[in-house]
């Protein structure tokens, strides 16, 4: 028998698990897609990361906005996008997100307040205190995340939207998913000073600091720090140490470090580890099993209906582009 | 019909717009004391510090911000300084506030103005004086306004700030204190639709901006010895006037293009050429571009002075339009 509140906190973890799961079985079918060349362009996975997505997005609303990177499909599919219209948007065809124009690293779901990856690191911070700005004009209740990796604090967005988060006092969680890699770089051989929580503070917004791989910890800190944005308390900072398992992107064998050190950091991956307090808190092998397969089954339709719809005609090029003036060159 | 100065036309625009429409903010360096030429004058004392904003040296918070904003449904207006400072916010023009629309498939739009004034005025230099307008007008998704007058200014500015796509509005410095008639009431500007400055029959000069102005006061000289040029003003580069364009060279069978920016792949090429494209074989001459030097712009008077086009090298080139084919045969 176990105690209230140990019983919501497993029902909570469960929750976790099943969307990491999700994750990963979303991703290791992508990187499938990426072998069969039905994927096209460069994926980046978050194989590894799941626990940042599952613990941040868990206290957003469907009326918060969220803002991430191009190793987004996690933060995305936390957000509440359906996994069907982000396969089909990976495959490129009709149905996607984008309807096939964006792909991997333009993903984006605004019907539930997701704003878009983005194929440019950084620049998705500016745009967040922007979304923010705009919430605070219209006196709106809701708040942004903004996610984003460790790389992207040594880009100027990254200093002027975070000095202009807290000088305009915005409703706005900064999330640091810091996987130690910017690409193939080693980020700390590449970073002056304390990284991304010294610099969060040095602008007067409090950071915390967690283990990105214990979702429950990143829970927890999210919990704290989106509850004092949405008492008006302004911008607040989450810096989750994580680990990449794969390449930059899902062609990348990431030879640059060693197989010790991939291995050690996989005996730490979130996923098991939330397993495994699952199964100390009692739920059985069969149903942590089901959390997986379910999520394996998912991801397999979802790839299997966007393998069987078709690609946008080429007409497409043509629409959405803008109002004014004709897009196409002209014909004699 | 009241007169106004260039700058007052867009500060009634925005300040027509603003009542208007209380989703229409504006954003930049200064604003909170009139911005740094006074284009801003008054409007904090209306609109209050939130809707007429101060903001810090950051031209990609300033940009970046005013796409989320704009993409969470408000219609930012924002504000550059100079457009060559504008240069430190191009992934957030060119990469997000320009791709949004496309990119996410149609699943938001971007409705943001960004002011950039431009051109030479006086011993600026280099970093203070150039006119970028056709590194806009290559970027799909982008519209592209250049007006010369207080009217199109004050119609174009209003039109933009409706624009449900981004809106980068190119000022001229050098025409802040000039003074025009603006038409009474609601007067909004199309883009795409060129003004007939003075109309004429031996040769088309296409011009925007500023040079409109040079291109005008060419026109004059050269009426005096009876030579009749068909002046236009394009207002706007994207969308561009190619109807009204090619009409006017179908009549008088010459064109000059003329703009204060650099000449080699400036926007008056992509005119010459389609004019070229479609009217060819029925010119009385080959057609002709005039643009600044491809140098930079100098601090010193008469260095400055070098990269000018001028109403004397415009009359010139139309002389050499007007020059007999016989010639010039290959």
């Amino acid at each position: 028998m176990t105690t209230q509140g140990s019983n919501l906190d497993r029902e909570r973890l469960r929750a976790h698990h099943r969307l990491m799961w999700r994750i990963r079985a979303f991703e290791e079918q992508a990187l499938k897609g990426l072998d069969d060349k039905t994927v096209l362009g460069a994926i980046h996975p978050s194989i590894g990361q799941e626990a940042v997505a599952a613990g941040v997005t868990a206290h957003l609303s469907r009326d918060d906005i969220l803002l991430s990177t191009h190793r987004g499909h996690g933060h995305t599919l936390g957000k509440g996008a359906d996994s069907e219209a982000m396969m089909r948007e990976l495959l490129g065809r009709e149905g996607g997100n984008c309807g096939g124009k964006g792909g991997s690293m333009h993903i984006a779901d605004f019907s539930v307040g997701m704003l878009g990856a983005n194929g440019v690191v950084a620049a998705n911070i500016v745009i967040a205190a922007g979304a923010a700005h705009a919430i605070k004009l219209r006196r709106e209740p809701h708040l942004v995340c903004c996610i984003f990796g460790d790389g992207a604090i040594n880009r100027g967005p990254f200093l002027e939207g975070l000095n202009w988060a807290a000088v305009f006092q915005l409703p706005v969680l900064f999330v640091c998913e810091d996987n130690g890699f910017a690409a193939t770089t080693r980020t700390r051989t590449m970073t002056a000073g304390g990284g991304a929580s010294a610099r969060a503070r040095s602008f007067g917004i409090p950071s915390v600091e967690v283990d990105g791989n214990d979702v429950l910890a990143v829970d927890a800190a999210t919990a704290e720090l989106t509850q004092a944005i949405r008492a008006g308390g302004g911008p607040r900072f989450l810096h989750a140490h994580t680990y990449r398992l794969t390449g930059h992107t899902g062609s990348d064998p990431a030879a640059y470090r060693p197989a010790d050190e991939v291995a050690a950091r996989r005996q730490e991956e979130p996923i098991g580890r939330a397993a495994e307090l699952l199964r100390d808190a009692g739920v059985t092998a069969d149903a942590l099993k089901a959390d997986q397969t379910d999520a394996v089954a998912e991801m397999l339709a979802a790839y299997r209906a966007a393998f069987d719809a078709p690609f946008p005609p080429a007409s497409e090029a043509f629409t959405d582009v803008q109002d004014a003036g004709d897009p196409r060159v002209e014909a004699f | 019909m009241a007169t106004a100065t260039y700058m007052e036309a867009g500060r009634d625009a925005l300040a027509e717009e603003m009542r208007r429409d209380p989703l229409v903010w504006a954003v930049g360096e200064d604003l909170g004391r009139g911005g740094v030429f006074g284009q801003y004058k008054g409007l904090v004392e209306e609109f209050g510090s939130e809707r007429i904003s101060d903001a810090p040296i950051s031209e990609a918070a300033i940009l970046g911000a005013a796409v989320g904003a704009a993409m969470m449904g408000t219609r930012p207006v924002v504000e550059m300084r100079f457009s060559d400072f504008a240069l430190c916010a191009m992934d957030e023009l060119v990469n997000q506030a320009a791709k949004a629309r496309f990119m996410f498939g149609g699943q938001t739009r971007v409705p943001l103005v960004v002011r950039e004034p431009i051109g030479m005025w006086r011993s600026s230099a280099a970093q203070h004086s150039q006119s970028l307008e056709a590194w806009y007008a290559h970027v799909p998704g982008l519209v592209v306004v250049c007006p010369s007058t207080p009217a199109d200014t004050k119609g174009l500015l209003k039109t933009a700030i409706r624009s449900d796509d981004p809106v980068v509005f190119m000022e001229h410095k050098n025409l802040w204190g000039l003074s025009g008639e603006v038409p009474d009431g609601e007067h909004l500007v199309p883009f795409g639709e060129a003004r007939i400055v003075r109309p004429g029959t031996d040769v088309t000069i296409v011009s925007w901006s500023a040079q409109v102005h040079v291109a005008a006061e060419a026109a004059e000289a050269l009426a005096a010895e009876g030579i009749e040029v068909e002046l236009i003003d394009l207002r706007t580069l994207w969308p561009w006037d190619k109807a009204r364009v090619l009409a006017s060279v179908e009549k008088t069978g010459r064109l000059l293009v003329t703009h204060e920016s650099v000449a080699v792949a400036g926007f008056g090429a992509e005119v010459a050429a389609t004019v070229a494209e479609h009217l060819g074989p029925h010119l009385k001459a080959p057609v002709r571009r005039l643009g600044s030097p491809r140098a930079l712009i100098a601090y010193a008077p008469p260095v400055e002075n070098a990269l000018r086009v001028t109403a004397q090298a415009t009359a010139d080139v139309v002389k050499v339009l007007l020059r007999p084919l016989g010639g010039r045969r290959i």
